[in-house]
């Protein structure tokens, strides 16, 4: 709580460790492939790529804070897509002038959070009512949540918006890719809800110790609903921007990403038990992936081998992790 | 001296445990003879429960040599003290509630001989000769769930034979025990000691086993302090030793005449736990609620808070009901509540002390959702202020602190909602006798502020020490109700036990 920080605390925090990471891949990338790496067309497309799968991230920080996971981030963002893009598609088309289609873009947009926010609803109410371990939980309704988004479109493509969709994920505002805007704006109000707010200090509480957090008559179920409500609607605001980048809807966009956001919220510090967690950190992390994963491109790295270094990393860093906070508890087992 | 030693089952020289700064145990010298049985006594909090973790081998010690049967361990795992024969017999018995008492006898020799199958057969002799030898009955078919507290203590005796056992090392005996049942533990004892079966009774309240033991050893605060024949000890020199003060703590001062009706609880009944719980609480009384183990006195606690459902009942606070079953509207109606577990339910323990404290009051200093962070530290670090928490940094984590200080911050997060009634659940468990004293002394003041508090606790000097009536319970019903200033601790802890 205090803000008073030393240069020595700066430095010991693990989140400094992550400055060195993310700075020390974006120098080997740089070294490796300086002409290609270091473009202002490489930058630029790094900037309007990584924000989709960094909202997921926040995401799943929000519920890891509580020790619990949201496996359905990608089916919430998929399926809030969709009913985006069914809405866009039947009330306007491409013709529409552009203050017209800007009714309907809001009109999907609304109902995109408000899928976001009734799926959280239901994983919260799950988790937080009839007691499901939130693993067990998310990965069912996330398989839901898909199959919803199948039955709607028949498993294909939903395309056919008007121009003004482009302005979620392919427009740029002052020079700044506006899903990049997006994706800052959420990260510092996440981090104001975490740190400033008395709903904030109830998650990390709760996930510090969910029976002290009952005992300490904090409401656990709300604290519970409102973790996962936010989960999805930041979901399905990743969901918006993938449908505008790729300027169509489909269930099973972006399945990579499920894997990518839980990696990038561990590396990023979260402890996936709850009760820490710093959103600079998943910034961070957010970055080093981004820069690791253009430069494995350019350097003509398959994708299978991508998903093969991105799982061997999530496992090092969570042994590394576990391993220096059993350092630190001495000889004490985790209590969860 | 050396010959004590020679002969020595367990043999502990100079043993030091250091735990992350705190020093639980200092260079503690402890020797059992085969057939002997020893009283370890010390308070909560004095190391005798690390003592007894490092001879079963679930701790190491910092410094110092432990011989068992005359073998110098130097490396000792749960695994090589059992195969030497140290079975502990923990207060909750560790028993597998779902299985039968002839499972539970014979498992772990199943275990320990590397049977790859399960033969029901060699299980019920096993069992069958494990109670012979101890001359008791007990169905060998019945689930140990359904058995009484006394028959699962005698199964789990009975486990500990069958795995050939040398010394049995018996955590609170007797706590749950009535006094009939402690006379059958203690022929029981008598016979393991013919047999040159060593016991060590670990516990804080020791008149009972006192007969029945050669040697008292008495630690506090990590240090052997007392050692030497039974006969020596009686009740209040135990207290004495354990406790290092002779003269009792100061009575609480009179409830204020004309005191009015805080807390009403009428018929208060949950199938299984208690039943018919009736009792009025004023302002600034200090009531005790007090039983053996498992006589649903803790229910009964959570129950006030909301955290148990009761199924019939009223709770009013200043005439006002209290919806049942929920923490929320119980805190709202202000009440609070200490848990008897600091560690899993009290505190936060990786997060710091000023959040720890600071948790109780988020709503009150939350404005247009956000907080006001400074309103909040200054307030929470007033309370640590007032309770005199020792700490050097209050963005420590608050498991850095002391059991004593640890309280006092659990208590700080509730004293900073300003309740009205406060339920303290084993107020100074784990607390160093100083701290327990300091401990007494602040919920004498609470009351004596017009807070009305319920003290839950089987520790009789404390309850004697801070309320005003007491309740006793047995089976889950109020069976006795006291006056605090006119009953002896003798008198007490017969209630408790007939």
């Amino acid at each position: 709580m205090s803000t008073h920080t030393s240069m020595k605390d700066v430095t010991a925090a693990p989140e400094f460790r992550l400055l060195v990471i993310a700075v020390f891949v974006f120098g080997l990338m740089s070294v490796l492939s300086p002409d290609r790496f270091l473009s202002t067309q490489n930058l630029t497309s790094m900037a309007f790529q990584f924000p989709e799968f960094a909202i997921l991230a926040l995401a799943m920080t929000i519920a890891m804070m509580t020790g619990g996971i949201d496996l359905s981030v990608v089916g919430v963002a998929n399926l809030s897509a969709v009913v985006a893009a069914l809405i866009l598609t039947q009330f306007s088309d491409a013709e529409m002038p552009a203050s017209q289609s800007a009714i309907w873009l809001a009109v999907a947009v609304t109902a995109a959070l408000c899928i976001g926010a009734i799926a959280g609803l239901i994983n919260g109410s799950l988790i937080a009512f009839f007691g499901l371990p939130p693993i067990l939980a998310t990965v069912g309704s996330g398989l839901v949540f898909t199959g919803f988004a199948v039955a709607m479109t028949g498993g294909s493509a939903v395309m056919g918006f008007p121009g003004t969709v482009a302005l979620i994920g392919n427009a740029t505002l002052a020079g700044i890719p506006v899903p990049l805007i997006l994706f800052v704006l959420l990260a510092v109000l996440l981090h104001l809800i975490l740190t400033r707010t008395a709903f904030g200090l109830r998650v990390t509480m709760y996930g510090a110790n969910p029976m002290a957090a009952l005992y300490a008559a904090i409401d656990v179920n709300r604290v519970l609903l409102k973790v996962y409500m936010s989960a999805g609607v930041f979901s399905s605001i990743a969901g918006l921007i993938v449908m505008s980048r790729a300027n169509s809807a489909k269930a099973d966009y972006g399945s990579s990403y499920l894997l990518l956001a839980v990696l990038i919220a561990v590396l990023g510090g979260v402890n996936p038990y709850g009760g820490y967690g710093r959103v600079i950190g998943v910034v961070l992390a957010v970055l080093s992936m981004q820069f690791l994963s253009s430069g494995l491109n350019m350097l003509q790295v398959s994708n299978f081998a991508r998903e093969l270094i991105w799982g061997a990393l999530l496992i090092l860093v969570m042994v590394i992790n576990t391993h220096a906070v059993t350092a630190l508890r001495g000889s004490l087992k985790p209590s969860k | 001296m050396s010959s004590d030693h020679d002969t020595a089952f367990i043999d502990l020289r100079a043993i030091t445990k250091r735990y992350a700064g705190v020093t639980a145990l200092d260079s503690v010298d402890f020797t059992v003879q085969p057939g002997e049985a020893v009283c370890l006594a010390g308070e909560n909090g004095s190391g005798k429960s690390t003592l007894i973790k490092i001879i079963s081998g679930v701790e190491p010690a910092t410094e110092g040599t432990i011989r068992i049967a005359g073998q110098e361990r130097p490396t000792l795992n749960p695994r090589i003290s059992a195969a030497a024969g140290v079975m502990v017999i923990f207060q909750d018995f560790s028993l597998f509630p779902n299985l039968s008492v002839a499972e539970n006898i014979a498992f772990a020799t199943q275990l320990s001989t590397h049977q790859r199958f399960f033969r029901t057969g060699a299980v019920r002799k096993i069992a069958r000769a494990a109670l012979e030898r101890i001359g008791v009955q007990i169905d060998l078919d019945a689930r140990v769930e359904s058995l009484p507290v006394a028959q699962k203590q005698l199964v789990a005796i009975c486990r500990a034979l069958a795995s050939k056992a040398q010394l049995i090392i018996m955590d609170e005996p007797t706590t749950a025990l009535t006094e009939k049942e402690v006379r059958r533990l203690q022929g029981i004892i008598r016979m393991l000691k013919e047999e040159g079966v060593a016991v060590i009774f670990v516990s804080h309240k020791l008149a009972e086993v006192l007969d029945v033991s050669e040697k008292v050893v008495v630690l506090r605060n990590g240090k052997k302090v007392a050692e030497g024949p039974a006969s020596d000890f009686d009740t209040q020199s135990l207290t004495y030793h354990m406790t290092g003060r002779d003269v009792p703590e100061m009575p609480p001062s009179d409830v204020t005449a004309g005191a009015q009706t805080l807390m009403q609880v009428q018929g208060l009944t949950k199938a299984g736990s208690f039943s018919d719980i009736d009792f009025e609480l004023k302002t600034g009384e200090v009531l005790g609620i007090t039983g053996l183990l498992g006589c649903g006195r803790t229910s009964v606690a959570k129950a006030l808070f909301g955290l148990v459902s009761p199924d019939a009942g009223s709770i009013t606070v200043d005439g006002k009901p209290v919806p049942l079953g929920d923490p929320q509207s119980a805190s709202m109606a202000r009440i609070g509540y200490v848990p008897e577990d600091r560690l899993t339910e009290g505190l936060f323990l990786g997060q710091s002390i000023l959040r720890n404290v600071a948790v109780g009051r988020l709503d009150a200093h939350s404005s247009g959702g956000f907080l006001n962070m400074q309103g909040l530290t200054e307030e929470a670090s007033e309370w640590l202020r007032r309770l005199k928490v020792k700490a050097p940094d209050v963005e420590a984590p608050v498991k850095s602190l002391s059991g004593g200080n640890q309280q006092r911050v659990a208590l700080a997060r509730w004293l900073s909602r300003t309740p009205r009634v406060l339920v303290l659940n084993g107020p100074s468990v784990g607390v160093d006798v100083g701290s327990k004293a300091d401990i007494h002394g602040i919920i004498r003041d609470l009351a004596s502020q017009g807070i009305g508090i319920i003290v839950i606790s089987d520790d009789l000097p404390e309850l004697l020490a801070t309320c005003h009536r007491i309740l006793v319970m047995r089976d889950g019903r109020i069976i006795d109700a006291l006056d605090g200033k006119s009953v002896t601790e003798d008198d007490l802890a017969q209630r408790l036990a007939s």
